[in-house]
């Protein structure tokens, strides 16, 4: 089980929440502010599990991140998770992040994910972290079903008028997109894929 | 209306929305909560506008808020509004709000339940979507049980999206309504073979989590999974079931010989980091499961020991830690192969990551052996010096510390050398640990006799040099130490060469800048120093020298006389003035040495850190029992049970203590001497080397013979490394020595060595000198550790079901539990015999057996005979038949009870065709066989002839218990005679009391009760009853009986009673009599199952 993904910036400064276990704000905090702690004073070449995080778990628990440019992506997941494979799906996740999301920054995918366009679509990449992971498990890895679902209900939001004009830039983006030249299923689980595999787009 | 949507509208193109939100928070930095707080309060407009576009983008921004910490509770029934909206837009946002901010304590959300339902049976597929990623975050018991069965239909939805997403929400609703897994369970099992992968997927997921907390209920599983592994080509789902192979193997270990082939295969084909690693951890558990069942699995020990290596050589951190971590596991039961590997372990030590350094630290651990371990510790403490200052470093420090005492120095050979490595460990600046070096000095200069001279001397030089030590600080946690180094030289103080030059060190002034407990121990141990040194004087007769070293301590003693603390200042006015008496009979040339030595005699043993705790209760003592008879009525009356009651520790606790008298003491050590003697691991002690104490049991110490053979005397402060060197000649010399005499010495060590030799043979390893480590004391029979690690409040225990049984409704004839005590047990006997004669003989030789003898054994102690009892209630009667019952719960199982239902046949007719059945109600339900409906009726599985009776049981399964509880019911039957039969129909009220929740528990230890008591956790009520007229001990065994509890302990007119419901609540009572009053005292975690219980307590005694 996935307990919570924290997604944070170099200054601790949330970006990203989603709690799979009550915590009260103030604990929710707390542990935030914890956990930067851990993951801030580590080299970036030094390895991305991390025991000993008090505030949420105990033992079974681990801590999973890994850094990009200037934001912490932080999985906590107890032993039913492959950390390897945990690794590779918070790739996964950024790579949704930049096709879906911060579609005009592809080119800079991974290296750069742009911080900026987190915060201020921060419900969007909620919703998509959805289609990943549900409940606290792993729902599909699937990179053309995520992204087809997720496009469908850009779609559905588009046909209703959306709550603002923003997302639909990301809609258009996404359809302009050709598709069947992303990965089919990313091969999660290899650790190996390395950012330059995905130049092409 | 079309005014107000316009206005709605212009009203909107002036509110912020997110981006405004966070933009006008980036450009407030400096007063960013004052800009927060006004940006809450427009949204606090925003809610209470009727545009539901307002409120949902108001909504959408508290979302964000909520992420920076801002408690957005109060807008709750907002977001239910939000998400009732019918757009999907604007309920999506609902549910995100949602899922960030409910949860089981948010009261609006039984408000929920029905839109819920209605978005999961929308015909839009990402409503449903969008309602079940929301409740899975913030699905609570009620949810979960009123949506279980919406949610079990969308497993069968046509879309596959809807199909995943419903098959991985089950989980959570196991998780809050364990009753829902049963029925689901099958369906569940259905989707590992779903055609869409990702369904598939989400079932494996879930079986996985199922299967972690509770593997033996899937084990039948097993083929499938295993189906699944061999055909499946999404590593997702294949890591899963890996991992979930490794849990189930230990279970069953022909699993594991089936897994291990196609496991290789995988190892060798994938080109999955994630999968290969995962594959090695499951063989790892595989061959931890066969242990030493098969001979051939070396290859893939091997194989995984190469592959893990691979993983450790490879540059990423990553890979590296993991197969560190794989690697610790396998060391626990194959510790050769990974030996062999130390080379590499040693290398990780030097890497920069300390993650992997702490990993590599745990390997290390488990690969000492005596033949390696001073060259292990020596490359350890060259990484102290290199890591100055860091927290590192102090583990570092426990580790070498933890590696040099595990399994009781089975790997030391070389006990000066450990001496040393703990003195240089001293010198570490600013280590939090002086604690543990210090007590590891004192464990092994109290423990192994033959160090004793050589750690005095170390210790001598430590006090000498305290100054280096406490240098700056006293927060300095080195100085620790000296509480080690001043008790050593002081106990021991015969072995010191120069007693008079320790004395002085521990007087001086400087010692005052001492944390107060080594003060304390420094003055206590000055004066067994004094003792030691006047003995040295006299017995040289030199009283001059005598004399001074008194003055000396008459000097420097008022220093510690004036300290702050208590405990320093105590013990140096008692010396001081023992010295001062001292004194004056030196003056008078009486000799004082021997008396002063006297005060120091005896010598002090290791107990075991849990010896008291483990002394089993010999059999045949009563600690319930009065020793004495007990004290007066007029004494004791109500002063005991009151105590415990209110929160004092329990006055007569100390009547427990046994006191045992010599010729009882000296045949229980006879007893244990003949057990030692033909324990073969048990190390006897020879005679000669025992000193006669006159405390027992100390003799018993074992203690093997020292045989110096290598006298060590090294100059001045001694380098660990010295004896390194020393080491290595002292073995190629033995090696040498040993082709000579090798037979003799086997014959020998064959006695000396099994103390400490280790699982590996080491033969041609032989320590330095023997040395013997005294074992701590333990009392014998000790009892194994009780400890229960087992989380009850882990809530996956709830979802411990057998789903390979579907146990609704047993059917057994009268066999009554016969676990329940004491006087319950004996009526029921009674009550048994006196149905068995009504009852007819097809189910007689059941009870036969057990029954008459244990009526004859029983411990009938009574001295009044009891009037018969009887638990079973008059259900309902009509001339045709009539029903009794009685409900018995049990601890297994906290939401079940077992209704036991009689039935007599009253008339001259054949009953046949018996269908039992209730009106389910929310709490309580009739189990009811698999496939049945709701409201089916039970077959009773027996017919009625006239005028016999049977009895059948029928299971409930009951979810709250606090509140008694009545279930209307129905039985129906044909009555057959010769001419004819007719359906008749009996009506019933099956009344679940709050006492049928309760189980007969009997509570042994009267502390443990007494600690329930007094942990405050529980809550009291009381009761009177008044013009009871019966004996007192009718009374007992009334409530007893009637109301399950067992009695804890009784004095006189007093009682204290225990009880436990299925549900694990605690309900203790105490029950006072005088005069035809009885008052009851009651405390229980539950106060309303407690006032339910005390209401039917003083039901029954009104009715008598």
């Amino acid at each position: 089980m996935i307990k919570a993904i924290l997604i944070f910036n170099n200054h601790g400064k949330p970006r990203l929440i989603r709690f799979y276990q009550y915590f009260a704000e103030d604990m929710q905090q707390q542990i935030i502010r914890e956990t930067f702690h851990l993951v801030s004073k580590r080299d970036d070449n030094v390895c991305n599990f991390l025991e000993g995080g008090s505030l949420i778990g105990g033992s079974d628990y681990k801590l999973i991140y890994r850094h990009y440019a200037t934001l912490y992506f932080v999985f906590c997941v107890d032993s039913s998770e492959s950390e390897l494979g945990i690794l590779d799906l918070i790739q996964l996740i950024c790579f949704f992040l930049c096709v879906c999301v911060f579609v005009e920054t592809l080119d800079k995918c991974f290296e750069n994910v742009c911080e900026l366009d987190l915060i201020f679509h921060m419900d969007k990449v909620h919703y998509i972290l959805q289609e990943v992971v549900m409940g606290g498990m792993v729902l599909e890895t699937n990179m053309n079903e995520i992204v087809a679902q997720v496009e469908l209900q850009n779609r559905m939001e588009k046909s209703e008028g959306g709550l603002s004009a923003a997302p639909a830039r990301a809609v258009s983006a996404v359809k302009n997109m050709n598709l069947p030249e992303i990965p089919r299923n990313i091969n999660i689980g290899d650790i190996n894929i390395k950012v330059p595999s995905l130049s092409p787009f | 209306m079309a005014l107000k949507i316009v206005k709605g509208s212009i009203d909107r193109m002036f509110d912020k929305n997110l981006q405004d939100l966070v933009r006008g928070i980036r450009n407030h930095k400096e007063d960013e909560a004052k800009y927060i707080s006004t940006c809450i309060d427009e949204i606090k407009q925003e809610l209470k506008q009727d545009n539901i576009a307002v409120k949902a983008n108001a909504v959408c921004k508290l979302t964000y808020l909520q992420m920076l910490g801002y408690d957005v509770s109060w807008a709750a029934f907002n977001i239910v509004e939000v998400m009732s909206s019918s757009k999907f837009t604007y309920k999506r946002i609902g549910y995100l709000a949602a899922s960030q901010c409910f949860h089981e304590g948010t009261d609006v959300i039984m408000l929920t339940t029905n839109q819920i339902r209605k978005d999961l049976s929308s015909p839009h597929q990402y409503d449903t979507g969008v309602a079940l990623t929301g409740l899975s975050c913030f699905v609570t018991p009620d949810l979960a049980r009123d949506l279980a069965n919406d949610i079990m239909t969308l497993m069968s939805h046509t879309k596959p999206y809807i199909r995943k997403k419903a098959v991985l929400i089950m989980y959570k609703v196991f998780l809050k309504y364990p009753e829902s897994l049963r029925p689901a369970f099958p369906r569940l099992k259905e989707k590992l073979e779903d055609p869409d992968p990702g369904v598939q997927s989400a079932a494996v997921n879930v079986i996985c989590e199922l299967a972690r907390r509770n593997p033996k209920n899937y084990l039948s599983l097993a083929p499938l999974f295993f189906k699944l592994m061999t055909s499946s080509t999404n590593n997702w789902v294949l890591i899963k079931i890996i991992k979930l192979f490794g849990a189930l193997t230990p279970l069953e270990p022909r699993l594991g010989k089936k897994l291990i082939e196609p496991l290789t295969n995988l190892i060798h084909s994938t080109s999955a980091m994630s999968l290969l690693y995962e594959c090695v951890n499951t063989v790892i558990a595989v061959l931890i499961s066969l242990s030493s069942g098969m001979p051939n699995h070396s290859a893939s020990i091997q194989l995984c020991v190469q592959k893990l290596r691979i993983l450790i050589e490879d540059s990423d951190q990553n890979l590296k830690y993991l197969g560190l971590l794989a690697m610790s596991k396998i060391l626990k039961t194959h510790p050769k192969s990974v030996q062999s590997h130390k080379d590499l372990i040693l290398q990780c030590l030097d890497d920069k990551d300390e993650s992997i350094r702490l990993r590599a630290l745990d390997l290390l651990y488990g690969m000492v052996s005596k033949k390696n371990l001073m060259e292990i510790v020596k490359k350890l403490m060259l990484h102290v010096d290199k890591a100055e200052g860091t927290t590192y470093r102090d583990e570092l420090l426990t580790k070498i510390i933890d590696i040099c005492s595990q399994s009781n120095y089975q790997y030391i050979t070389n006990f000066e050398w450990y001496i040393s490595i703990l003195v240089e460990l001293t010198r570490l600046e600013g280590t939090r640990h002086g604690h543990l070096i210090a007590s590891q000095m004192l464990d092994v200069a109290i423990r192994v006799k033959a160090i004793r001279g050589f750690a005095v001397a170390q210790m001598a030089t430590l006090l000498d040099n305290a100054h280096l030590l406490t240098g700056n600080t006293q927060r300095n946690g080195i100085c620790e130490v000296l509480y080690a180094a001043a008790w050593i030289c002081g106990e021991f103080s015969e072995h010191l060469e120069d007693p008079m030059q320790t004395l002085e060190a521990m007087l001086r002034p400087k010692v005052a800048t001492l944390p107060g407990h080594i003060q304390a121990v420094y003055v206590q141990n000055a004066a067994k120093l004094f003792a030691t040194v006047l003995r040295k004087h006299e017995g040289e007769t030199d009283s001059h020298a005598a004399q001074e070293t008194s003055q000396l301590l008459i000097d420097r003693l008022p220093l510690f006389v004036q300290s702050a603390n208590l405990e320093v200042q105590e013990r140096a006015s008692c010396i001081l003035q023992l010295v001062k008496y001292i004194q004056k009979l030196q003056q008078k040339k009486v000799e004082v040495a021997e008396e002063v030595t006297a005060l120091f005699a005896g010598e002090l043993n290791p107990v075991a850190p849990k010896a008291q705790k483990k002394v089993p209760v010999p059999e045949g003592l009563d600690l319930d029992a009065w020793i004495n008879k007990p004290p007066s009525e007029s004494e004791s009356e109500d002063e005991k049970p009151k105590a415990v009651f209110a929160k004092e520790e329990p006055k007569h606790s100390r009547s427990r203590h046994t006191e045992v008298d010599e010729k009882e003491l000296a045949r229980r050590r006879e007893a244990r001497k003949r057990e030692q003697a033909n324990n073969p691991f048990y190390i006897k002690a020879s005679p000669s080397s025992q000193k006669v104490y006159d405390a027992p049991g100390v003799e018993h110490i074992p203690v093997v013979q020292i045989d110096l053979s290598v006298p060590l005397k090294v100059p001045g402060m001694p380098m660990s490394d010295q004896y390194l060197k020393l080491e290595e000649e002292r073995r190629q010399k033995e090696k040498a020595e040993r082709k000579k005499e090798k037979k003799k010495k086997r014959e020998k060590r064959g006695k000396e060595r099994k103390a400490d030799s280790g699982p590996e043979s080491e033969e041609d390893i032989a320590p330095a000198h023997q040395v013997d480590i005294v074992t701590e004391e333990m009392p014998e029979n000790a009892l194994p550790s009780d400890d229960d690690d087992k989380d009850p409040n882990d809530p996956h225990k709830a979802l411990d079901i057998d789903l390979d049984k579907y146990p609704t409704v047993h059917w057994f004839p009268v066999q009554k539990s016969s676990k329940h005590k004491k006087k319950k047990q004996k009526k029921e006997k009674e009550e048994k015999e006196k149905k068995k004669k009504k009852r007819h003989h097809h189910h007689h030789h059941h009870s036969n057996a057990g029954g008459e003898d244990s009526v004859q054994n029983g411990t009938v102690e009574e001295e009044e005979p009891l009037p018969p009892m009887s638990n079973y209630f008059l259900l309902a009667e009509n001339s045709y038949i009539k029903m009794v019952y009685d409900i018995q719960g049990n601890h297994q199982d906290e939401s079940k009870v077992v209704v036991s239902v009689i039935f007599e046949n009253k008339s001259d007719s054949f009953l046949k065709s018996m269908e039992f059945n209730v009106l389910d109600s929310l709490n309580s339900k009739l189990q009811r066989p698999e496939g049945a409906g709701a409201h089916d009726s039970l077959t009773v599985p027996f017919q009625l002839p006239p005028g016999i009776s049977n009895e059948a049981h029928f299971v409930f399964s009951v979810q709250s218990i606090v509140m008694p509880q009545k279930l209307k019911g129905t039985l129906t039957f044909i009555v057959k005679s010769d001419e004819s039969s007719t359906h008749e129909k009996l009506d019933f009220k099956l009344h679940f009391t709050c006492t049928s929740y309760l189980i007969t528990t009997p509570c042994y230890l009267y502390d443990a009760y007494a600690k329930l008591l007094e942990s405050g956790d529980l809550k009291g009520s009381s009761l009177r009853l008044e013009g009871i007229n019966m004996p007192f001990h009718h009374l007992l065994a009334r409530i007893c009986f009637h109301h399950h509890f067992s009695v804890v302990e009784r004095i006189d007119s007093c009682a204290s009673m225990y009880s436990r419901s299925i549900q694990g609540h605690h309900v203790c009572l105490l029950v006072k009599t005088s005069d035809q009053t009885v008052s009851i005292d009651a405390k229980c975690d539950e106060p309303s199952l407690l006032g339910n219980v005390l209401d039917e307590i003083k039901q029954t005694f009104s009715k008598c």
